[in-house]
């Protein structure tokens, strides 16, 4: 395993490199659909040069990152190549770890023999699980979207990290970490609070904790984990105020994140909504589409209660999809889950047709750009057609997969092949 | 949702396409072409119309009277020109200053990468002369570009006469609201290049140039004026620009507008309009003018000296004077007044021409086609490619029959790991060697000319050429079939893989042709979707082999030559035609070279190895 997985990183970390030296770099960091207003390594070159200054970074409406990410650039702006490497590297690695280390588990499902006799060939055989992490690791490391993310220098391979490292310590069963990193994640994007379920779900279902309101045990765990991470969370930004001498980066960052002032064109659903609407509706509209991130935690945490690492994978799915400023290495995050539902494969449906669309989605974005921006002969809706296009096809992928887990569950019950009452073969329609 | 949802429907909507396939398919390409013919039926189309509320009424006064002495400026001019055996700058310079302008000049060189021989130029180097009327009614903020090129021998001295003469008599108005800028520029395109460069401050294509001394607003429009005699019988209108770039119809219509005030005749693609819609000769005269229209947009050259202003976002046209005999004739004042009520229009935009369409077809003046018309016809197209991937997709995921039952051992496991690894070997293998040989089509041509030239008895521009087409031809010999020393074979789940791929590949690319220049996307697909279609291992190998060369780009091509002499109904020789050829990919390169277009790149980068991939899979076994 770890040969490969070597090489693996040798071929990604040339790509980069190469990739960093070429004059492609230049026009990749300027690219909408790579780097958002968040993320953009420009900015952050902006925010650096207001501090060194004296100035604080958050004067003028440029800079909207952590002050964390700010001092840890501060320290490696020099080396900041060498920095989205090694955090694209290293979440790559955690992820593989993590789900070597998740199917360890899953091998006694194998044993168990509590599922009828007919769905052994929907369990996977450990020689199939072998090559999962491996894929994992290809998924991400190769996938283009984090090849872009990466050469744009877009600080969204850091957010990754620090969730890949969330995942991991989560499934570790480390309380402590995992509510640190989650505090650190939250820190860094607020979205990834909605991923506190999963991880709960996961840790109680780790310490046979029954999930029941009316336990103690439940809510005595809940405490200590909101503890933890409401701690973690409210040294995290003492940290930041010490550090930065005043509360500036609270409007600046998170009003920034909610708020959505800045309409730039992205991938996501946001810009053009709010860019057209009146005024007045501004404020409602605002909360609908933000709720709309959250809101989906609570029907999933019910439905998958069983299944945490699932959720997650939802979940990271549904913030990267909805969320405000969203760009193609949130994307890349969640796609290299994909290969771990390998198992899944034979009950999806549409995959042909949302791989077409997605594929035909991306070649078309720098296109339509071309033809809204600087040829002038398109114009915004032709643009935001492709993007509600690209959504569109992301949510059918996501709800695909969730249908498939949905229906192998079902057939993990109930057999693989299912008979009407008359004998003859029954299909399962979803309606 | 139903179809999404419900495995009965879908099962039975996918098991119809995939044994209709074949059929459907023939059916979609032939809607698809005739489609496309019948957009140019008149009742099928549009009627231009002003959609600018700025320009809306012709309610200005043309009284432009001095066309006679813009003749005889033109002359002057000419005499100059001779003496001084290339732009008269002095002379021009002193005369703009004398009708009260601000005159300014800039200096350009530039060394072509291989001589051109049809224009028989290589290091090239001249100056720009322009003058700027201030608009006297408004804060300086916009500008509109009056242009005329001055070329080598006797052409165009009419235009610059005419440019000098509405210059003269502009300046004496009071109403305008833009700053007018007369440019007069050498070398045509080059010239335009250098000066629209310094214009914005943007240097893409590593011209030398001196900066601009004096400067405008930003330009709104702009018109290119080309005149070669003292009468004319018509004007012409010329719109395609670089890759395929289309001004804002608006400019067209306004063109329309005042040819009909006026009384000119007017014609475009050098075709009159004519009113027998219903007869076959006037159809196909519809026909033929479409594509004239479409030949130009898919070369994706600039056809006028306006054809580089779209890149800047700027609406231009250029304006043709043609003298061919016919009993009506226009005097340079009726042109003069022409082109003064335009400015005058354009005047008093209030916004960049923005209301009416930048994406249409012209079966003639007054009618046009929409994005929205003209996409069906290559959709239809594009649908052959998705149904046949579909239908890989189909046989790829259901295996032939299934063996074992439900217990997997190991062995067979290990076996299926092993094949996935070839057969990403051996998808990978030709998709890296076709693009590799794509780049060498791209790069080497110009890189080997040197040593080309020392070796052979060629000039420069043949041995371009000529290496383009040995590089074109090689590609085709290459050993694709690397798979073969993996596995031993090919096989049948190797070769769907690798159609499958080249299938989507080939939808998305001539999908995102299409949008930027429909007219070479839908020549593209016209050809390369019955082969992307038809191709498999197992059908005959030689005459599939003919057929797939005849449909390869480099042919389509030769043919789109032939059938560009024959609709200029300038028929010529096969021996003329590889002449031609032969000059139209130097023309294409140096295109590519000097203003940037896209096509020479995105067919030996992207479109070649696309076709390469179907060579490899038809000699896949």
């Amino acid at each position: 395993m770890a040969a490969p997985l070597t090489l693996l990183l040798l071929v990604a970390v040339t790509v980069r490199a190469a990739l960093f030296r070429s004059s492609l770099s230049e026009l990749i960091s300027e690219r909408v659909e790579v780097v958002s207003p968040l993320t953009a390594w420009k900015r952050v070159i902006e925010g650096l040069a207001l501090l060194d200054l004296g100035v604080s970074p958050y004067s003028g409406d440029v800079f909207h990152e952590t002050p964390l990410t700010i001092y840890l650039f501060h320290f490696l702006v020099d080396y900041a190549e060498v920095t989205f490497m090694v955090s694209v590297a290293g979440s790559s690695v955690v992820v593989t770890y993590l789900i070597l280390f998740q199917f360890r588990k899953q091998k006694f499902a194998l044993e168990a023999d509590r599922y009828p006799l007919d769905c052994l060939e929907l369990i996977r055989s450990p020689k199939e699980m072998y090559y999962i992490p491996l894929k994992v690791a290809m998924f991400y490391l190769l996938n283009p979207f984090t090849i872009l993310s990466c050469v744009a220098k877009s600080t969204c391979g850091l957010n990754n990290a620090i969730i890949a490292l969330f995942i991991l310590s989560t499934i570790k069963g480390n309380v402590l970490l995992s509510a640190i990193f989650l505090s650190l994640a939250t820190y860094q994007s607020i979205y990834p609070l909605t991923l506190c379920a999963p991880a709960l779900l996961y840790l109680m279902q780790r310490q046979y904790i029954p999930v029941n309101f009316r336990r103690a045990s439940f809510w005595w765990f809940i405490v200590q984990y909101a503890f933890m991470y409401l701690g973690s969370l409210f040294v995290i930004i003492c940290l930041s105020f010490f550090l930065l001498g005043s509360w500036d980066y609270l409007p600046s960052v998170y009003g920034f994140i909610l708020s959505v002032p800045d309409l730039t064109p992205n991938i996501g659903l946001f810009w053009y909504f709010f860019a057209e609407m009146f005024e007045h509706f501004r404020l409602f509209f605002l909360c609908v589409f933000q709720i709309n991130v959250f809101f989906y935690t609570i029907p999933l945490s019910i439905k998958l209660k069983e299944h945490p690492v699932f959720l997650i994978f939802m979940q990271l799915a549904v913030i990267s999809i909805f969320k405000s400023y969203p760009t193609v290495g949130d994307i890349s995050l969640y796609m290299a889950f994909l290969p771990v539902w390998s198992h899944l494969h034979r009950f999806l449906r549409n995959i042909f047709l949302v791989s077409c669309v997605l594929l035909a989605c991306s070649a078309l974005f720098p296109v339509l750009w071309h033809l809204w921006i600087y040829a002038g002969s398109a114009n915004s809706n032709f643009y935001y057609a492709i993007t509600l296009l690209f959504n569109v096809a992301q949510i059918l992928l996501v709800s695909d997969y969730f249908y498939a887990f949905l229906r192998r569950e079902h057939h993990l019950t109930y057999g693989l092949y299912l008979k009407r009452k008359d004998g003859s073969e029954a299909t399962l329609v979803l309606k | 949702m139903g179809l999404l949802s419900d495995p009965n429907r879908r099962r039975a909507l996918i098991s119809l396409l995939t044994r209709l396939n074949t059929p459907i398919c023939i059916v979609c390409y032939m809607a698809g072409v005739a489609w496309f013919m019948g957009l140019a039926f008149e009742p099928f189309t549009l009627r231009t119309y002003m959609s600018e509320n700025a320009m809306g009424s012709t309610m200005v006064e043309e009284r432009f009277p001095a066309g006679e002495r813009a003749l005889a400026t033109g002359r002057e001019f000419s005499a100059h020109k001779k003496r001084t055996g290339g732009m008269p700058v002095e002379w021009l310079m002193k005369t703009m200053q004398a009708k009260g302008l601000e005159v300014f000049t800039q200096r350009f060189s530039r060394t072509l990468p291989f001589p051109d021989e049809n224009k028989e130029r290589y290091m090239v180097r001249g100056t720009n002369v322009y003058g700027i009327l201030r608009a006297p009614r408004a804060p300086r903020t916009e500008a509109l570009v009056l242009s005329a090129p001055c070329s080598p021998g006797d052409n165009n001295n009419q235009a610059v006469g005419l440019l000098l003469g509405l210059a003269e008599y502009f300046r004496n108005q009071i109403y305008w609201a833009k700053d007018i800028i007369f440019l007069v520029n050498e070398h045509d395109l080059i010239g335009m290049q250098a000066w629209l460069e310094g214009y914005h401050h943007t240097n893409t294509t590593g011209m030398d140039w001196s900066p601009l001394q004096g400067r405008g607003g930003s330009i709104q429009a702009a018109l290119s004026l080309e005149l070669s005699s003292d009468i004319i019988t018509s004007l012409d209108l010329v719109l395609e620009g670089l890759n395929g770039q289309l001004p804002n119809l608006d400019l067209a219509n306004l063109f329309y507008a005042f040819c009909q005030k006026i009384g000119v005749l007017c014609t475009i693609q050098g075709k009159l309009q004519r009113n027998d819609w219903d007869s076959v000769s006037g159809y196909s005269h519809a026909v033929q003018t479409m594509m004239l229209m479409v030949m130009k947009q898919a070369s994706g050259r600039p056809w006028g000296d306006h054809g580089l202003f779209l890149r800047y976002h700027i609406e231009a046209a250029t304006i043709k004077g043609v003298n061919s005999f016919r009993q009506y004739k226009t005097d340079a004042t009726t042109i003069g007044r022409l082109l003064e009520g335009m400015y005058r229009k354009l005047n008093n935009l209030l916004e960049r021409l923005h209301q009416s369409y930048f994406f249409y077809l012209m079966p003639s003046l007054s009618h046009f086609v929409s994005i929205g018309y003209y996409m069906p016809a290559f959709g239809l197209l594009a649908v052959i490619l998705l149904l046949r991937a579909l239908d890989l997709w189909v046989q790829l995921s259901t295996p032939p029959q299934r063996t074992e039952d439900g217990v997997t051992d190991i062995e067979p496991v290990r076996g299926t790991h092993f094949k996935t690894v070839a057969d990403l070997l051996s998808l990978l293998t030709p998709l890296v060697i076709s693009h590799l040989t794509g780049v060498a089509l791209y790069m080497l041509p110009i890189r080997f000319q040197e040593m080309a030239v020392e070796h052979f008895p060629v000039s420069e521009t043949e041995a371009v050429v000529l290496t383009a087409i040995a590089v074109y031809t090689a590609g085709l010999a290459l050993p694709h079939n690397t798979h073969r020393l993996l596995s031993g074979e090919g096989t049948e789940q190797g070769w769907r893989v690798l159609k499958l791929v080249a299938v989507l590949y080939l939808a998305v690319l001539l999908g995102c042709t299409a949008l930027i220049n429909f007219s070479l996307g839908f020549i593209l697909a016209l050809t390369l979707v019955p082969v992307a279609a038809f191709v498999t291992p197992h059908v005959p190998k030689v005459l599939s082999a003919f057929i797939l060369v005849i449909l390869s780009p480099a042919c389509t091509l030769l043919f789109s030559v032939f059938f560009f002499q024959e609709l200029q109904e300038m028929p010529i020789s096969f021996q003329d035609g590889w002449l031609l050829f032969l000059s139209v990919i130097s023309q294409g390169i140096l295109d590519h070279s000097l203003y940037g277009s896209l096509v020479y790149p995105l067919i030996t980068l992207l479109v070649y190895p696309c076709w390469l991939l179907f060579w490899n899979i038809l000699f896949w076994n």
